[in-house]
Order: structure tokens, then C-alpha cells, then sequence
């Protein structure tokens, strides 16, 4: 993502395919970022900022003392183990400075896009009114309420509704979408954004938002992180850790006055770097408490944040806090529109169904010649159907010369042909189809039957959630009705496999649909959802959230109409569509900037994912805790107590070089983990335990087992060093 | 039979036994502390102390009941010692002395039996009856009243209401202590522990080698028993369970083991039925039988196979143990009594190997959970379920849930300042009084084992265990109120946050659990939540380990 910005990608976003295996992965490290992101780290070594972060703030009041104990009493041990306490800290301080160095990258191209305009204000306007006074002034003194104009070729000044005319706009700035799309008064796509760009027509746009406010004010600061708040988890994983700092502190401190009792009674033992009739040396304290405290998860958490709400950001979401994202990992319930999300968006033709004395084919070669003309996507379906099913051959419009074309149209309801095959310019044989009404009139029109057995299956196919095309042809003045064309919902390819994860992820998914139960039945055993809800009303969705959320699940959904407001904000994850009105971006707590309503799987998978990211990096943190007693412990007393020598298991060369490894490798882990902060660990969708059992074995076991090799290397290297003897 | 063959089926039968009892006594508490009817004895106690029995308390409002109960159970029993001389039965002995009877109170009070003094000389049979004897049994129940309130904090949803203490506490004590005692006091009796009001100047007996020695008799039995049912542990006699008219024979002192860890074993099944789960009552009752197992199985190893000259001589380490237990026998008492808030000895756990003493101190340091005190072993076992929850729930991607209830800031903040309470007081209790004149002069040994018994001191203190190192002098003015300190802190703090912990969950809603629910009564959560345990303390008490017993141990 170091290169990609919202604004400079011309790429459309991803299709909304859903790809196998639904595996989450971010962006990756660029090594320059480490570089260019150093004097941020630096600059965060000021207390006044590292407060924030107690673990660390501790690791750099350490850092200052040994600094003053290495300046009285300079020896290589002493200095060498404060070069690294201090490199510790910069570690820390660096995961956070790249974490947001991405975010500040895509907040520099949204602030190019966030340029100077001039606004065009209407004084006195009131719909319908042909003209009115316009006045110039400068964006940012507009007011909710206010009205401006804007043409062609100009860009909007603020975010507002369309109350007057339909233009073509360009939200690349915002969307990274290079495709126009059209805005309108009235309806769910009145909404437009500040800063994009007007390609066509004229449009009347109503100020929505407060100065200072606008959608791209926000995107700039949630990337910047500027407005990041600790989430919930967040808290609670703090004051966890910070309880763990208070007992390893009181640890290492009260070992002071054993340590010196101990010296005491082995007066005949001579004094050592770390040890003598004083205790423990304060640079060796300082390392035992720094090599104890969760430095790990303690340094990289707040990038373990960041770095969620960029993967967002990647994706095109965006989560107007981090609660928000953190919430989706926890949901219970989806609640998915069918139209779009689970299905496409067009039925398709399914079936051809004859009317007796037809053969099948013969009703698909009419069936096709007849939606030739016809452009709609149903109508374009029915000819690939035809030719998928029946292998017929699409033809083109201007392959049949003797042909006159009846285009679709509203009025008339049906489409079809009038072939003039033998030259006379009187059609032998026209075909029609269309609405079963008006191609039911039209055979009757030409004095042909109506058998009862079409509206049998008409009913039929309507009863089944379906819908009937009627397909009558007249040859040489003889009409006759050839048969049914069945269209339907078509779900989505790769559906089921999604919703299968989400069951094995204990997400319940819930299609909402305005059709008749039965349709919403026959959909949702195909696409594999667990619910539905039939003949929805935007009151019905909103209660059904409610009574899960009585049931203490949490929601997650997505809408775009005014009329889905209140149940996106109700819901705990309510994302709105970028297309939407302003009073859906306004009540959900995440925008789709793609509008993708598949996309909400992603989020929850991302919410998720940050959630164990979390979790796995503190389990490794206080795993390597074992290994660092191994290396330290013995290296502290083995000079009174040889017995204790047993517990050298990793045969450290030296006390002085021991201690030395277990510093280095507990600032050098900092910096090997800040991709996998940065990137979220590996997440496949499966059942707790299996998770759990996997996250178990790498972060925890492997927590363990990876310092004890780590300190070893670093001894075998750090030992020929000067003062590790 | 050899003593190893005899020490493993000494161990198998009890955790039979164990087993047996379990779902009956679970259930039977289930039904004691659930039940809605009052007994008519009761009812009496209801009104004497002036509570309305049906009415429900909030955490705030049990917690200071708790201190209430607490602070009047300390100040009687505080006047009690200090006026033995004008009251009944003292046997002629002279009040106690203020810091001694402070330190005795407190720990009575705070269920640990820390003795700085010797009972059969010090205590008359009153003071031992009405004071110490009673206090066995309300400090035992207010444990598992407050164990049970956290468990009410699961269970329910949606209420600050936690049930009632006053009720809990009469409960616990009338229904579930009191049937038990009366029963087992009798089979005590019949293996010979004794049961009398006898006045030591009375009966004095000849010795072989001439002298004259008097024969403490008392109310023993009454006493003993409820010692082991409560997790007490203080003993008539200075030398506990070690004392034959305390603990007669091998069978009593299989008994005795068994009344240890009869109560904290089976409150995990009324933990499972209050919460609608037994599985989840099995899981934690696997959590306490591995940790127990394990160390059991270890000390009885260190004190095996020590090395040495007289240990290797012998067969095993049998100094400090009595010939009529053995010296596996003893380690399983041991074991038991620091892994339960007991403290009772019927070996010097000073005399036991420098590793075998290790295990009987890591036990208390894991908190005592291992099935831990009444009460008390549950709540804090628990208290690490939740924390355990916490870490591992985030790795599987959701806001970590225990028995369908968020682990949020709050609750982990209780579950954290519940965790600190004892490591801060070990390690500051024992750093203090390793760097002051007061503390070291104490010691009895010097070098590493010295250092062992102050830290044995105040981890038994704090853990309101009360089982002593020996060695060390504690009957100083230095000991008593600092050890005082610690039990008092190291009980009430921990029963403070427990309960506010209860209260925040009660107050949640129930989330279901689904199939991205992290499951807690697998054993893979049992073994989580033991690796946990283990870790934590170990990382706590490692560095003072290191320069006590460790360093005595490892050659």
C-alpha cells in the first residue's frame, strides 16, 4: 500500500468475487519505510508522548538510568546493554511511526483532492425556480442549508444532496473508481461528496454537512490516526499488561535485598559485573525488568491498530472509529440484501417452459430471435440461455436482412421481430415477448387463442418467485401463444462456499428480501444462508435487529436508502454504501466506498483478524519470558550458586554475554514482528478451537522455543565482543 | 507392599473417594445454596442478627457484610485471647500477649491458622471452643459465600442482585459445614483422636526416663475436624496433625487429607450446576486435578529420590515425618495442605528436601487453586479461567467471553488487581524483611534455606494458608503485625475485587455461545488455563526461587 493511494489508483476497484478460501492479507513492509520513518521514532521518544505507552515509558526511564550508571562507571557491558535499551524504544516507537507513515500517505492524496474551491451559492433559491442570484464564495464558509449550483467540468464544494437535476460525477477522488456514476434528485443516489467532479450537466445540491466536516475531513483524519481512540479490547489488553509490569517490577525489585542477603553469606565469592555486596549492578536490574516487562506486544499495539483500520482503508472500507472494526470481529448475525449481495442483481432466464405442440427448441430459437432487440439484461439473458442451453447461435440484429426490429419498450412491454422472408415486405412470421399480459393481448390481436394452460404456468412460475416472459408468434396471419420463458434470481457463483465459513466462523447469515416467503425460501436453500426474512420492510429489519441484539448477538448489515437509517445505526456494524444517501453514511459506523455489499464478509474477517493479531503477539510476548529467565537467572547468581549453572540450558558463554543476548534479542523481536503487526496474522475462517489450536501452537509454543534459539545466535556472535568476559 | 507401591494406592484411593463424592455433595450444596425455604434454626439466627433473609444484596453492599462479619469476628476474638485469664476454662493460662492475640485473630479470621504460638500452652480450652474452633467454621463459609456470589455473577444476568451473605454465610455453615463435622469428628474419635475437657494439671504421667509429664487433653476431635473440612489448618497442638491424639493413625490421616480436599473439589460441581453447565464445572475441576496431581507426584518424587547421605541411606527423606504415616504418605499431606488453603502439617515441611520444600511453597504461590481453600480455591481459579479466557479468546478473533459473558476492561481490571494482590505481598513482605535487622533475626538457618523460610513465611501469610516453614521465629513483635498485615490484605483485597468482578458480570446480558465461541470446557482449554497458571507464577517467583530453594537444590 506504500505506493497505492486512494486517489493516484485509476484501477477499479476488485470485483466482488468472492475468492476461495477467504484469506486476509495486507499489504507488505517496504524496507525504505523502516528508514524514512526514523526521525518520527526518534521524535516519539519524548515522555510526553511515550506516556501514552507505560511498558515503553518504563523501558526509557530505564534506558536514562543505565545511560547515567554507564557515564559514572563506563565499561563495554555497561554501555553496549544501553545502546540496546535505547534501540528498544526506537524499535517500539518505529512500529508506530510506520503504521501511521501508510496513513499518512493516502491522507496527503486525499488532501491534493481537498483543494480550493469556489462554491456558486444560490440566494433565495426554491425548488422549481428557474434562476436564481448566485454568489461566489470560498468553500469553506458554507453552511448546512446552503444551496450551490454546480456545472459541468466543476468540482462539488461540499458534501450535500442533489434537490435539482441528474449529472454524471467523477468520485475517483474518493472512491478510486474511474467510472462515472450518475447522481439525481430524489431517490437513494441523490447523495455527493465534496471534492469530486461534476463531468456532466448541471445539479442544484443542498450543503449537508458542517464546515470543516465534510466525508473527506473525516477519511483525512481516521487514515492519519490523528482521531484513533483506545477500543475496548484495546483498554482491557492495557491494563493486563500493565498489571503484568507491576508484578515483573516488584519481582525485580525485592530481589535486591535477597540478592545482597545472598552475596553476604558467600562472602569468599569475588564481586562480579552484576553482582556485588550492593546487590544486583542497576544496569543488570534494568535488564532483567526490560527483558520481562511485555516489551513485545507492549511496543507493536498500538500499530496492531493502525494497522486494522489501514487494511480497512485498503479495501475501501472505512470505519469511522476503531471500535467499529473491532466490533465486527465479534458478530453474531449478518443481515445481507439479497438483491446484489446474494444474488445478482438482474434475474436471468432459466427454463423454457412450451406450451403443448411446441418443442422445446423451437420456443428457445423463438425465445432468442425475439430478445434480440431487446437490451436489457434480461432480455440478453434470455438469448444466452438459448444459445448455452440449446446451441443456438447468437445471431446479430443485422444478420437477418429481411428483418424488421421491435425494441423493448415500457409502453408496449415486449420486444421481438417481424421476418419478412420471402422479399414481399409483408412479414410472413413475427415474433413478440414480453410481459405475459401484453403478449397474451397481442396474440389475440391477431386472432389467435389464448390457451388456459398458459396462465397455469404463468401463475405457476409467479407462485415459484419467478418471472414469466410470454413468447406468441403469428405466421401468415395464424397467432398462437409458443410458450413460457421462466426467469429468476441467479445467486451468486461461490456464495454457499462464503456462508459455509461464516457457519464454521458461528456467524449466522440472514437474507433480507422483499419477495413473497416462498421465493425467499427457494433462494435461501440455494444460496445456503441460514434465515431469511421475507417481505421486509425497512421497520421489519430494523426489529429483527433488535430482538437478536436482545438476544445479546451482535448485527451486522449494510443499506443505502434513507429508509435503512435507522436499522444501520441500531445495527452494531452498519455499513452504508458509498452510492447511498447521506442519512445511511450518516447512521452506519463504516462506509463501503465501493459499494460492495459482499464486502461486509471481508469486514468482519479483517475485525477479526485484528482482534487475533492481538492476542497472538501478547501470548508470544510473555511466552518468551521462560527462555529470557533461562539466559539471566543463572548469568546473575551462578557466581554464589555453581548448582544453578543447571539451568544455563542454552550454555551461554559468558554471564556479561548472556544478559547482553537476551537485551538484544528482545529489542531485535520488535523489529521482526513489525510486518506481521503491520499485516494482521495468517487467518483462515474456521471454529474457535481449530483457531485456537493453531494460534496455540505458533505464537505459544513457538513463543517459547524461538528465544532460546534467538539468544543462542546472538551469543554465539556477541561473545567475542569487548567486556563479555 | 513397598513404600512406593503403598504410596500410590495410598493416592489412587483418594482421589476414588474424592470421585464418589463429588456429584452428591456437589448437588447437595447446589440445592443448599440455592433453595428458597429457611430452616427453623435458621430463621432464628435471622433474626438475632436482624437480616431480612429474603432480601438481595448488591456487590457493594455484600462486600461490606463480608468486612462487617469480618471486623466483629476479629475484635471478639481479639477480646476473647486478651481476657482468657478471667474467663472460663483457661486452664490457668495468662491472656496472650496483644501482638500475638492480633496476629491469632487475624488468622482465624481470615481462614489462614498462622500460629506464632503453641496451642496446648497458650490456649485454653474457651478460647479454643468459642473462638478459634467457631471462627473454623464462619471464615470457612464466608469463602464459599463469596465463591458462590461469583458464581451467582455468571449465572445471572442483567441484575446487581448477588444473593444474600448473611444467608450464604448461615447456609454454608448450618447445612454444608456443621452435617459434615459432626459425622467425621465421630469417625475421628473412633480412630483415636481425642475428644475431652481435661485439665493437663490433672494428668501427668511418668516417664521412662523418670520425669513428670503432663497430658494436654481437650476438645480435639471437634476441632480437628473442622481444620481440614474448612481449609483451616490450625492445630490444637503446636505440632498439628502430627500430634497423635490429632491424627492417630495412617487411616485418620488419609481421612484427614480427604476432608482437605472434599469441599473445594465439589464446589466445581455446584459451580456447574449454578451456571447450567456441569462440563464447565468438570473443566475446572480438571484444571485443579492436573495442577494437584502433578505437584503431588513431584513432592512425593523429591522426597523419594533425594540425594544424600542419610535420604539415600534410608530410601527416602524421613526426616520431619512421622514413622506411622511414611514419608510418601506425609508429601501427599503435604502437598495437600498448601495447595488448599489449609496449612495443617502432619510433616516439617523445613526438614523436606530443598525441592520437595520447593513444591509445598509453589503450591501457595500458584495462588492456592489447585483445588485451593473453600471457597477460595474456586473463586481464584476462576479469576484465572478469566484471565486465561482473555488472552486466548483475542486468538481467536473475538472479544473474549467465559460462560457467555464479555471479559471487558472492567472485569479483566478486577481479574488483574485480584492477580497482584498476593505477588506484591510475597515479594514485598519478604524483601522488607530480608533488608531490615528485624526481619533476618528471625531466621533459625543461614544461606539459601534461611531465606526459604521468610519466604515460606509470608507466601503461607499471604495466601491465607498459615502452614510454617519452622525454623523461623515468628512470635515477634516484627512477624505477628507484619504476617497480620499480609493475611488481612491478602484475604479481604482479593474478596473486595472478586466481588466487583461478580457484580459486573451480573449486571451483562448472556451471549450465546456459536461455533466461533472459544469453548472452555475442552481440554484444551483445561490445559490452557494450567499452562497459564504455571507460567504466570513461575515468571512472579522465579528470581526468589532461584536464591532459596533452587539454589539449595540444584547441585
Amino acid at each position: 500500500m506504500t505506493a497505492q493511494t486512494l486517489s493516484a489508483s485509476p484501477a477499479p476497484a476488485q470485483t466482488p468475487t468472492p475468492r476461495g478460501g477467504g484469506k486476509v492479507s495486507g499489504g507488505l513492509l517496504d524496507p525504505g519505510q523502516l528508514l524514512r520513518s526514523l526521525p518520527d521514532a526518534v521524535r516519539k521518544l519524548d515522555p510526553r508522548t511515550l506516556w501514552r505507552n507505560p511498558v515503553m515509558l518504563i523501558v526509557e526511564v530505564g534506558a536514562v538510568w543505565t545511560t547515567m550508571l554507564a557515564i559514572a562507571r563506563p565499561s563495554w557491558f555497561g554501555w553496549l546493554i544501553t545502546v540496546w535499551l535505547w534501540l528498544t524504544v526506537i524499535f517500539a516507537n518505529l512500529a508506530e511511526a510506520v503504521a501511521e507513515g501508510r496513513g499518512k500517505a493516502q491522507a496527503d492524496s486525499l488532501r491534493r483532492a481537498k483543494t480550493d474551491v469556489t462554491a456558486r451559492r444560490l440566494v433565495g433559491w426554491t425548488a422549481g425556480q428557474a434562476e436564481a442570484r448566485a454568489e461566489r464564495v470560498g468553500a469553506p464558509e458554507l453552511r448546512q442549508g446552503d444551496i450551490v449550483v454546480v456545472d459541468a467540468g466543476e468540482i462539488i464544494p461540499g458534501d450535500g444532496d442533489v434537490v435539482e437535476g441528474i449529472a454524471s460525477v467523477d468520485e475517483s477522488a474518493i472512491t478510486g473508481e474511474s467510472a462515472p456514476v450518475i447522481r439525481e434528485s430524489g431517490g437513494d443516489r441523490s447523495a455527493v461528496t465534496g471534492g469530486t467532479k461534476v463531468l456532466s450537466d448541471r445539479i442544484i445540491v443542498k450543503i449537508t454537512q458542517k464546515p470543516g466536516q465534510s466525508f473527506i475531513d473525516r477519511m483525512i483524519a481516521l487514515v492519519e490516526g490523528s482521531s484513533r481512540q483506545k477500543t475496548p479490547n484495546e483498554i482491557a489488553l492495557n491494563i493486563l499488561l500493565a498489571a503484568l509490569t507491576i508484578i515483573f517490577l516488584l519481582a525485580t525489585a525485592t530481589l535486591q535485598p535477597l540478592a545482597i542477603y545472598a552475596k553476604a553469606g558467600n562472602p569468599g565469592v569475588p564481586d562480579s559485573p552484576a553482582l556485588d555486596a550492593h546487590g544486583v549492578s542497576g544496569i543488570v536490574l534494568v535488564s532483567l525488568l526490560v527483558c520481562l516487562i511485555p516489551t513485545t506486544i507492549g511496543a507493536l499495539l498500538s500499530a496492531i491498530g493502525i494497522a486494522g483500520m489501514d487494511r480497512m482503508v485498503q479495501r475501501n472500507v472505512l470505519a469511522m472509529s476503531g471500535r467499529a472494526v473491532e466490533a465486527a470481529g465479534d458478530v453474531n448475525t449478518l443481515l445481507l440484501d439479497k438483491t446484489g449481495t446474494i444474488t445478482l442483481g438482474n434475474r436471468q432466464a432459466a427454463e423454457f417452459v412450451p406450451l403443448d405442440g411446441v418443442t422445446e427448441a423451437a420456443l428457445a430459437s423463438a425465445a432468442q430471435l425475439s430478445s434480440l432487440a431487446d437490451e436489457t439484461p434480461e432480455g440478453r439473458s434470455v438469448v444466452v440461455f438459448a444459445k448455452q442451453s440449446y446451441g443456438l447461435r447468437e445471431r446479430t440484429p443485422g444478420e437477418l436482412t429481411h428483418a424488421m426490429w421491435v425494441p423493448f419498450s415500457a409502453q408496449t412491454r415486449m420486444s421481438g421481430v417481424d421476418l419478412d422472408e420471402s422479399g414481399d415486405g409483408r412479414p410472413g412470421r413475427s415474433l413478440r415477448k414480453g410481459a405475459a399480459g401484453a403478449v397474451a393481448d397481442w396474440v389475440r390481436e391477431q386472432g389467435g387463442p389464448v390457451p388456459p394452460r398458459l396462465s397455469e404456468i404463468v401463475d405457476g412460475i409467479s407462485a415459484s418467485g419467478g418471472t414469466p416472459l410470454v413468447v406468441g408468434e403469428t405466421v401468415d396471419g395464424s397467432a398462437r401463444v409458443l410458450g413460457v420463458i421462466h426467469l429468476k434470481d441467479v445467486v451468486k457463483q461461490g456464495m454457499r462456499e462464503r456462508f459455509d465459513e461464516m457457519r464454521a466462523m458461528g456467524i449466522r447469515t440472514v437474507m433480507i428480501t422483499g419477495d413473497n416467503p416462498l421465493t425467499a425460501k427457494a433462494i435461501a436453500d440455494e444460496a445456503g444462508v441460514d434465515d431469511y426474512l421475507a417481505e421486509a420492510k425497512p421497520e421489519d429489519k430494523l426489529a429483527l435487529i433488535k430482538k437478536e441484539q436482545q438476544g445479546g448477538r451482535l448485527v451486522a448489515m449494510t443499506g443505502d436508502g434513507t429508509n435503512d437509517a435507522p436499522a444501520l445505526a441500531q445495527a452494531d456494524v452498519g455499513v452504508a454504501m458509498n452510492t447511498g444517501t447521506s442519512a445511511a453514511k450518516e447512521a452506519g459506523n463504516m462506509v463501503d466506498l465501493d459499494s460492495d455489499p459482499t464486502k461486509l464478509i471481508e469486514i468482519v474477517q479483517i475485525g477479526k483478524q485484528l482482534l487475533i493479531t492481538r492476542g497472538a503477539l501478547t501470548t508470544f510476548s510473555i511466552a518468551n519470558d521462560v527462555a529470557k529467565y533461562f539466559a539471566i537467572i543463572p548469568a546473575l547468581f551462578v557466581g554464589l550458586f555453581p548448582g544453578l549453572d543447571t539451568l544455563n540450558v542454552m550454555r551461554l558463554s559468558s554471564p556479561q554475554s548472556a544478559i547482553l543476548s537476551a537485551v538484544v534479542f528482545n529489542a531485535l523481536i520488535i523489529v521482526a514482528l513489525i510486518p506481521l503487526a503491520l499485516r494482521g496474522v495468517r487467518y483462515r475462517p474456521s471454529s474457535a478451537s481449530k483457531l485456537l489450536s493453531r494460534n496455540l501452537a505458533v505464537y505459544g509454543l513457538g513463543g517459547i522455543v524461538t528465544p532460546f534459539i534467538g539468544i543462542k545466535l546472538i551469543d554465539l556472535f556477541i561473545q567475542f565482543l569487548p567486556g563479555m568476559s | 507392599m513397598s513404600p512406593t507401591t503403598a504410596g500410590i494406592l495410598f493416592l489412587g484411593s483418594l482421589v476414588l473417594a474424592l470421585a464418589l463424592v463429588y456429584r452428591p455433595l456437589g448437588d447437595y450444596m447446589y440445592r443448599a445454596y440455592s433453595g428458597t425455604g429457611h430452616l427453623r434454626g435458621e430463621r432464628w439466627i435471622y433474626r438475632l442478627v436482624g437480616v431480612k433473609p429474603d432480601a438481595e444484596q448488591r456487590w457493594g453492599v455484600y462486600a461490606r457484610s463480608v468486612l462487617a462479619f469480618s471486623v466483629v469476628s476479629l475484635l471478639f476474638l481479639y477480646g476473647l485471647q486478651r481476657l482468657q485469664d478471667r474467663l472460663l476454662l483457661s486452664l490457668g493460662m495468662d491472656p496472650v500477649k496483644p501482638d500475638q492475640a492480633w496476629n491469632t485473630a487475624v488468622s482465624f479470621v481470615t481462614n489462614t491458622n498462622w500460629q506464632s504460638y503453641s496451642g496446648e500452652s497458650t490456649m485454653g480450652h474457651l478460647v479454643q471452643m468459642t473462638g478459634l474452633a467457631v471462627q473454623n467454621f464462619v471464615s470457612a463459609a464466608v469463602g464459599m459465600a463469596v465463591a458462590i456470589a461469583l458464581v451467582r455473577g455468571f449465572a445471572r444476568t442483567r441484575t446487581d442482585q448477588l444473593g444474600n451473605f448473611w444467608v450464604d454465610l448461615t447456609r454454608g455453615t448450618v447445612r454444608i459445614l456443621l452435617p459434615i463435622a459432626f459425622v467425621a469428628a465421630l469417625i475421628l474419635v473412633s480412630g483415636g483422636v481425642v475428644q475431652n475437657f481435661w485439665n493437663p494439671a490433672d494428668h501427668t504421667v511418668a516417664t521412662i526416663a523418670g520425669g513428670q509429664q503432663a497430658i494436654t487433653g481437650g476438645p480435639v476431635a471437634s476441632q480437628e475436624v473442622i481444620k481440614e473440612l474448612g481449609t483451616n489448618g490450625g492445630g490444637f497442638y503446636n505440632a498439628n496433625s502430627a500430634h497423635p491424639f490429632e491424627n492417630a493413625t495412617a487411616w485418620t490421616n488419609w481421612l484427614e487429607i480427604f476432608l482437605i480436599l472434599l469441599i473445594p473439589f465439589a464446589l466445581t460441581r455446584t459451580f456447574g450446576r449454578m451456571v447450567g453447565q456441569v462440563r464447565q464445572g468438570y473443566a475446572i475441576a480438571a484444571v485443579m486435578g492436573v495442577l494437584a496431581l502433578a505437584s503431588i507426584s513431584l513432592t512425593m518424587l523429591f522426597q523419594g529420590i533425594h540425594h544424600g547421605t542419610v535420604p539415600t541411606a534410608v530410601g527416602a527423606a524421613t526426616e520431619g515425618t512421622e514413622t506411622r504415616f511414611g514419608v510418601l504418605n506425609s508429601a501427599v499431606f503435604a502437598a495437600s495442605t498448601t495447595l488448599t488453603s489449609t496449612g495443617a502439617v502432619n510433616s516439617f515441611h523445613d526438614s523436606y528436601t530443598s525441592l520437595g520444600g520447593m513444591m509445598t511453597l509453589f503450591n501457595m504461590m500458584l495462588g492456592e487453586v489447585a483445588p485451593g481453600g473453600v471457597g477460595a480455591g474456586l473463586y481464584g481459579m476462576l479469576v484465572l479461567a478469566v484471565i486465561t479466557v482473555f488472552v486466548a479468546g483475542l486468538m481467536v478473533g473475538r472479544t473474549p467471553e467465559y460462560l457467555g459473558k464479555k471479559i471487558g476492561s472492567r472485569e479483566i481490571k478486577f481479574a488483574s488487581l485480584y492477580f497482584l494482590i498476593t505477588p506484591i505481598l510475597v515479594l514485598v513482605g519478604t524483601g522488607v524483611a530480608m533488608a531490615t535487622d528485624s526481619g533476618r533475626a528471625g531466621m533459625l538457618n543461614s544461606g539459601p534455606h534461611g531465606l526459604s523460610e521468610v519466604l515460606y513465611a509470608f507466601t503461607s501469610a499471604s495466601n491465607n494458608n498459615g502452614s510454617a516453614f519452622a525454623g523461623l521465629t515468628v512470635n515477634t513483635v516484627f512477624y505477628d503485625t507484619a504476617l497480620g498485615l499480609c493475611m488481612a490484605f491478602g484475604r479481604f483485597l482479593p474478596i473486595i475485587f472478586v466481588l466487583a468482578l461478580a457484580g459486573s458480570l451480573a449486571r451483562q446480558g448472556q451471549t450465546p455461545a456459536s461455533e466461533g465461541t472459544l469453548p472452555t470446557h475442552r481440554p484444551q482449554f483445561v490445559g490452557m488455563v494450567a499452562g497459564v497458571t504455571v507460567v504466570l507464577v513461575a515468571l512472579t517467583f522465579l528470581p526468589a526461587l532461584a536464591l532459596g530453594p533452587l539454589a539449595e537444590g540444584i547441585h
